[in-house]
């Protein structure tokens, strides 16, 4: 369930997030999640892709900072409440989530979600210990 | 021409010169006894006040620096005790450990008098209504030009700085006839009063400007928008305060009041006094003062000065306004910042070993100063969630404010993106047209 996910800063400039995504696709990096986090100063583009330890080194050779950080990749029934029932399920057992941002999918009839907690590892053993499904790079790409 | 002390201002070069040897043999006596750290300076080079025989000798005696008023901070380097100091100013220093002077009473009337000098030559009289709008409290410029006004016994209305609308409403209901403030702010309340259609209200005659670098062109601008004849002052708190030297109405360079200041001009790599007319750092030794003298320090103002007689009949020599400083020392706002400032929150502020590359950017829109300063992100400052990078900006901007005594706004950038020659960094970019 834990999923490598690039943090990427992007300076608040003209051009600078164009650059970084034609940087990815000249490499042949595919993005299956995308969000951007913006202030009024900075961004923090976060990526979910096929290859994250390469697209670091693709970006660092850019002079562009990236991090790389574990995040909870979770399956959700495509219906009402999917999205509700994991969350429930963390804030019930006092894990706080940082931030999410929801995906599609190849998996016909389900939702994907990204979720970035104070406690990875524990949200993880939660999820799965409550039969969430498990998603892994494979089933992304 | 009117003059506040004719037989000083006025007397031939030769009898200032024996006043001045006078006063500088015992200003270097009185401060040799009274400052531990000056006397240790002296007799690492063997020197004692008696081998002051001449102006001349004065080249033997060693330097003062702005560095010395750190490391002796707060009172080291006064000459008397603290029972017979009445007022004190202070500013930042280079590290953000501020500085301070004391002035006896003695001390104060004396800087009355010499910016006092200035306001009669222009033909201020105690007819004359002055608009203080200087910063009052630790900075000198406030009290300074007050106490001079005073003196003269114009009305003086302390209006201190800020507030641009009620110093317009002052201006025009109380009348006053000169204006005292920093130049930029002068040109800002010259673009408020025309935008408000107040100028025909104004009774404005002189304007007293000083404490930054400003030029010919804003000199030219300020007097049309607000109908003033713009003077320039000068002064630094080491020293005094505004007054060590201010134009007359000729406007042809600032009289130095050498009867209480003496100058040289040196090279300031080597610290030679160069020849007349040369130019290089301009160096002060004060020849009256008692709480706080100061013996050669060092300004490091880049000018030349001019010794000719000047048409409106004074004998003091005359400063070129600066041409740059011979360190790296900016002035935004009218408050000295350096880049190792600036440096040292970084420091503090990035939780690491290395100071992040940074850039400080400083220009002059709608005619008052900006200040950005771009920090290089690194891998030890980034992190994935927003909040703490913002933290990082917010504790750098915060740091910035309280170091440097004004505000700058913080920008996180690329790294390898700020400008670089022969691989360092372009630390500052002053695009402030001044001349």
């Amino acid at each position: 369930m834990l999923t490598k996910q690039l943090s990427v800063f992007v300076e608040n400039k003209k051009g600078r997030l164009s650059a970084i995504l034609n940087r990815l696709a000249e490499n042949g990096i595919d993005l299956s999640a995308l969000s951007l986090a913006d202030t009024s100063e900075f961004g923090v583009l976060r990526l979910i892709v096929n290859d994250p330890d390469k697209a670091k080194i693709i970006l660092n050779e850019e002079g562009v900072i990236v991090k790389i950080t574990d995040v909870l990749a979770v399956e959700l029934d495509d219906a009402p409440g999917g999205a509700a029932k994991v969350i429930e399920l963390l804030y019930q057992n006092d894990i706080s989530v940082e931030y999410m941002y929801a995906f599609d999918t190849k998996i016909t009839g389900k939702a994907l979600m990204v979720a970035k907690t104070a406690d990875v590892k524990a949200a993880n053993d939660l999820l799965i210990a409550n039969g969430i499904e498990d998603v892994t790079a494979k089933d992304i790409f | 021409m009117s003059y506040l002390n004719k037989d000083i201002e006025t007397m031939p070069r030769e009898q200032l010169k024996a006043l001045q040897l006078e006063r500088l043999q015992k200003q270097i006596a009185h401060t040799y006894e009274r400052v531990e750290c000056f006397r240790n300076r002296m007799d690492e080079k063997g020197l004692k006040p008696e081998d002051i025989q001449s102006l001349e000798d004065l080249a033997k005696v060693p330097f003062s620096y702005k560095k010395d008023l750190r490391d002796y901070y707060p009172f080291g380097l006064f000459a008397e005790p603290l029972k017979n100091v009445v007022r004190f100013h202070a500013s930042s220093g280079t590290t953000g450990k501020r500085i301070v002077v004391g002035y006896t009473r003695e001390d104060l009337d004396v800087w009355a008098e010499c910016a006092a000098r200035m306001m009669v030559s222009l033909g201020i009289t105690d007819e004359d209504i002055v608009q203080v709008s200087y910063g009052y409290g630790l900075f000198t410029g406030g009290f300074g030009v007050h106490s001079a006004a005073e003196k003269i016994g114009c009305a003086v209305i302390p209006m201190s700085s800020g507030n641009t609308k009620l110093q317009i409403q002052n201006m025009v209901d109380f009348g006053a006839t000169v204006l005292c403030c920093t130049p930029s702010y002068a040109m800002h309340l010259g673009e408020e009063v025309n935008r408000a259609g107040l100028k025909d209200k104004l009774k404005l005659k002189y304007g007293i400007f000083g404490a930054e670098p400003w030029t010919e062109s804003m000199r030219a601008e300020i007097e049309k928008s607000l109908g003033l004849k713009a003077c320039d002052i000068y002064g630094l708190t080491e020293v005094i305060g505004p007054g060590v030297a201010c134009e007359c109405s000729e406007k042809a360079g600032m009289h130095i009041w050498e009867d209480h200041f003496l100058a040289e001009i040196i090279d300031p790599d080597t610290g030679e006094v160069l020849p007349e007319g040369s130019t290089g750092e301009l160096v002060f030794t004060s020849l009256t003062k008692q709480a706080f003298p100061v013996i050669r320090y060092r300004t490091r103002d880049i000018c030349r000065l001019e010794y000719a007689p000047c048409k409106c009949g004074r004998t003091h020599l005359r400063m070129c306004k600066p041409q740059g400083r011979s360190d790296d020392m900016l002035i935004i706002r009218g408050v000295n910042v350096f880049p190792s400032q600036i440096e040292e929150v970084l420091l503090k502020t990035s939780g690491g070993d290395l100071t992040p590359n940074y850039q400080i950017v400083v220009d002059r829109i709608n005619n008052s100063d900006t200040f950005d300063v771009n920090v290089e992100m690194s891998e030890a400052l980034f992190a994935d969630e927003v909040r703490s990078i913002e933290s990082i900006e917010k504790r750098i901007t915060s740091e910035l404010r309280s170091t440097l005594g004004i505000g700058a706004k913080v920008h996180l950038v690329n790294p390898k993106s700020i400008e670089r020659s022969e691989g360092k960094a372009k630390r500052v970019i002053d695009k402030r047209k001044l001349v």
